[in-house]
């Protein structure tokens, strides 16, 4: 891939592919290489969704918020999780274990609810299958409701 | 020339070995749905116990075959006997089918939905013996049967990773026509067709390609458009996880006819697989000589990028995408000049929906009068659609244009999921409108679709029950709009966000009863001011919930009163002192230490510190059915929430969901 200014958003990807995430350095560097502005990257970058300016948790958790979810109850699953974790959807848990995201739509309408853990699509999920998936992957419950 | 020719014998050949087998072989359809369903797990089973027991027996990955809620899918050819297509085939039943059908003489009836011939769906295949065990043919499933098959011909059925499969039934054969009959003559083809774009506004193609044609330019380009963005639309993706070769010999045909030396394809980020079967057909495209300079001795060079898109909706607006394409903010620009004059940098520049690229080779292969023998007056040919929502039998199916509504949710959809009456159809995701049922047969076609305040939009089809409130539907789409919108023009930008404010207010029983009047003047303002396509439609939900729905917004707001029992606001929940044996369940799960009570006495819930979330509702037994809900003049009582998720088909993904509750 050449490094002129209209391959920006592949560059960005491969380096969000490479790091995780879009770090200050990386951009400095890409602004050098490119010749433009970080301004005109950060510019670029912040107006799409997919690029992440933080190291990402250990686990993230994508809340599916399209239709077909949101009528079989993916509102509430993300309230439910954001309960949980205690933390808001776009938010990381303070250990760094957990992020909350929502995410559009994944495609997957006729198996809603579903929700993206670690990438992996989980058909039909449920608020009652909350905890357990949690607790799967490590979260420590600190006496919800108890 | 040779070269092609030669790989059409030896994949026709190799064809004709995968019908006349003499070893089993197992199809298990591994598209998105089929893995989020449990497809791995049943795949490495399957794989294992061949392996285990020295079978001599195949297993070939297939895409989506449509029925998502009857995933995983797999079709078992044994030889002498009908293929079986098998749906909910988890680990355990992969076994038990290899054993007691491929091994044995049992057909599995329990799981088969259906005899197969050998070359599709269209031949039945069923035998006596078949028919006797009580399975039909899978075309007369009733998921099948009402559906016609062209653009997903292939889907489920080949194996997208092999270009052979897609050679053998007849793949790139259209385009070589196109080769030799010249781009006038496709270009007449395609006019007499009357294909419609199947992105969202159906402008006939060969006008927009006639525009491209007739402005002088060295440079031309051509984009696949599979930014497939609308929440509840999957066509796109299964399209091209299924069969990713059918969109680009369409994208083939197409910039053959225009002249475009060079095509993109944008295609959503969040579809990692259509993005891997994307990348490995246009590697084979290119070893075939279907790419590159001079393709098949002709003078046409044409060559293909994938651009990945990076997550904003509004890039599927067309000068949006190509503002993202050419690295910059996917904000979109004031057309005229359209893309067809002044594109990609500043080139001629065609941009086609991915399922209007898989209907090229279809017009070039059987003609345009065959073509337009399905369809109505003004929407020719057929149309995907993604079912989903409160619909028993969800997933992607494929129907004539002027099938009505009610065919497609009653008849292949099954009806309602639940049991419950259905309120209303949902179609074209954010820019769509909210059909009511009352419509149900209204023909699904460009301009019916459009008189019902709604657009046909990239075919994405959310059917909606009683448990559906019209002012939280037309919120959640605003709100999914306002998010989106990219601050360009004030219409789209201030307008969604008021239109969302008001919105949160009814739906938070602070409405007034002129906010109904504000919603609608405001709508219409936005759907007139603004820039792009997203800013123009964004109303149709708000204007068609207004329009069908009246009464339930009038309720929210002079009742204060949800009747689906949706907005969290105007609900509250309470405990029948008469019903509660005072078990704890409820206390121990409130989030907000709202409930009181101690073993053996009637719980109370304190208002006050209650959030309206629901946990108490979903852990009170159903043998008690004590915590109940209020709503203005409404009252429900929850029957058994457990009885409804049984009576849903068990899929294996809900099991593997199910495991984690443990």
């Amino acid at each position: 891939m050449s490094v002129g200014r209209e391959n920006l958003i592949p560059l960005l990807q491969e380096v969000q592919e490479h790091q995780g995430y879009l770090s200050e350095d990386a951009i400095r560097g890409l602004a050098a290489t490119i010749g433009i502005s970080e301004n005109e990257i950060y510019g670029v970058a912040t107006f799409y969704t997919q690029f992440r300016f933080r190291p990402p948790a250990e686990h993230t958790i994508h809340v599916c918020q399209g239709t077909a979810c949101h009528v079989r109850g993916g509102h509430q699953l993300l309230y439910d999780f954001e309960e949980r974790l205690k933390i808001k959807a776009g938010e990381m848990t303070a250990d760094n274990k957990f992020g909350l995201e929502r995410v559009a739509c994944v495609g997957c309408c006729a198996l809603a609810p579903v929700v993206l853990v670690d990438g992996m699509v989980r058909a039909g999920m449920k608020p009652k299958l909350i905890n357990g998936l949690l607790t799967k992957l490590g979260h420590k419950s600190n006496g919800t409701g108890s | 020339m040779t070269t092609l020719a030669a790989r059409y014998a030896a994949a026709e050949e190799s064809w004709r070995d995968l019908e006349a087998s003499r070893v089993p072989i197992f199809f298990v359809g591994t598209a998105t749905c089929g893995r989020a369903a449990g497809a791995g797990e049943t795949l490495e089973r399957l794989r294992a116990e061949i392996q285990a027991r020295g079978l001599d027996a195949r297993v070939i990955e297939t895409g989506c075959l449509g029925p998502c809620s009857l995933e995983p899918l797999v079709i078992v050819h044994k030889p002498d006997a009908p293929r079986l297509c098998f749906g909910n085939v988890g680990a355990t039943e992969v076994v038990q089918i290899l054993q007691r059908h491929v091994l044995g003489d049992d057909p599995c009836a329990e799981w088969a939905l259906g005899t197969l011939g050998a070359d599709g769906i269209a031949r039945g295949g069923e035998t006596a013996a078949t028919l006797a065990s009580g399975i039909g043919a899978f075309a007369d499933h009733p998921m099948m049967r009402g559906q016609v098959r062209r653009v997903l011909r292939n889907c489920g059925l080949i194996d997208p990773a092999n270009v052979d499969h897609y050679l053998a039934r007849d793949g790139y054969r259209a385009f070589l026509r196109a080769l030799k009959l010249g781009p006038e003559q496709v270009l007449d083809l395609v006019k007499r067709a009357g294909v419609r774009g199947r992105g969202g506004a159906g402008f006939p193609t060969w006008r927009k390609w006639e525009t491209c044609r007739q402005t002088a330019a060295d440079q031309r380009y051509l984009i696949c458009n599979a930014d497939e963005g609308d929440p509840g639309a999957f066509m796109n993706r299964s399209l091209i996880e299924s069969d990713p070769h059918a969109v680009l010999e369409g994208m083939l045909i197409a910039a053959f006819t225009l002249g475009a030396s060079k095509g993109y394809v944008y295609c959503r980020a969040e579809y990692p697989l259509a993005l891997t079967r994307l990348k490995l057909a246009i590697g084979q495209m290119r070893d075939l000589g279907l790419l590159g300079e001079g393709i098949q001795g002709s003078s046409f060079s044409f060559d293909v990028e994938i651009k990945m898109g990076a997550g904003a909706f509004v890039c599927g607006e067309e000068t949006a995408l190509i503002a993202s394409i050419e690295g910059r903010r996917g904000m979109p620009q004031p057309r005229p000049p359209f893309p067809a004059v002044s594109g990609l940098w500043g080139k001629p520049t065609i941009i086609q929906n991915v399922e209007t690229l898989a209907n090229l080779p279809l017009i070039l292969l059987n003609g345009p009068v065959w073509y337009a023998e399905l369809g109505t007056d003004g929407s020719k040919g057929t149309r995907s659609f993604a079912l989903a929502g409160k619909v028993k039998r969800t997933g992607l199916i494929e129907v004539p244009l002027g099938t009505t509504l009610r065919q497609i949710v009653e008849e292949i959809g099954g009806g309602s999921s639940d049991g419950k009456p259905i309120k209303a159809v949902q179609t074209g995701g954010p820019s769509g409108g909210c059909i009511s049922a009352a419509l149900l047969d209204l023909p699904v076609d460009y301009e019916s679709l459009m008189q019902a305040g709604s657009i046909m939009g990239s075919g994405g089809m959310i059917v909606l029950d009683e448990d559906t409130c019209a002012v939280d539907l037309a919120k959640y789409f605003v709100g999914f709009t306002q998010n989106e919108s990219c601050g360009k023009c004030p219409p789209c930008r201030v307008g969604t966000r008021a239109m969302l404010y008001l919105l949160e207010r009814i739906a938070g029983g602070e409405g007034e009863t002129d906010d109904l009047r504000r919603l609608q003047d405001l709508a219409l303002t936005v759907s007139r001011g603004s820039l792009c396509g997203l800013g123009q439609t964004a109303p149709n939900p708000v204007l068609t919930t207004l329009r069908y729905f009246h009464d339930e917004y009038r309720d929210h707001v002079e009742k204060k009163q949800c009747t689906a029992f949706v907005c969290r606001d105007l609900i509250r929940h309470r405990i029948d002192v008469e019903r509660c044996p005072g078990c704890t369940a409820c206390v121990k799960v409130c989030p907000a230490e709202a409930i009181t009570g101690v073993r053996g006495d009637a719980h109370v819930i304190d208002e006050a510190r209650c959030s309206q979330c629901g946990s108490c509702l979903s852990v009170c037994p159903p043998s008690y059915a004590a915590v109940y809900r209020v709503s203005g003049d409404l009252t429900r009582y929850e029957e058994v929430q457990t009885k409804k998720d049984k009576a849903r088909p068990a899929s294996a993904g809900v099991a593997v969901a199910e495991e984690a509750e443990a």
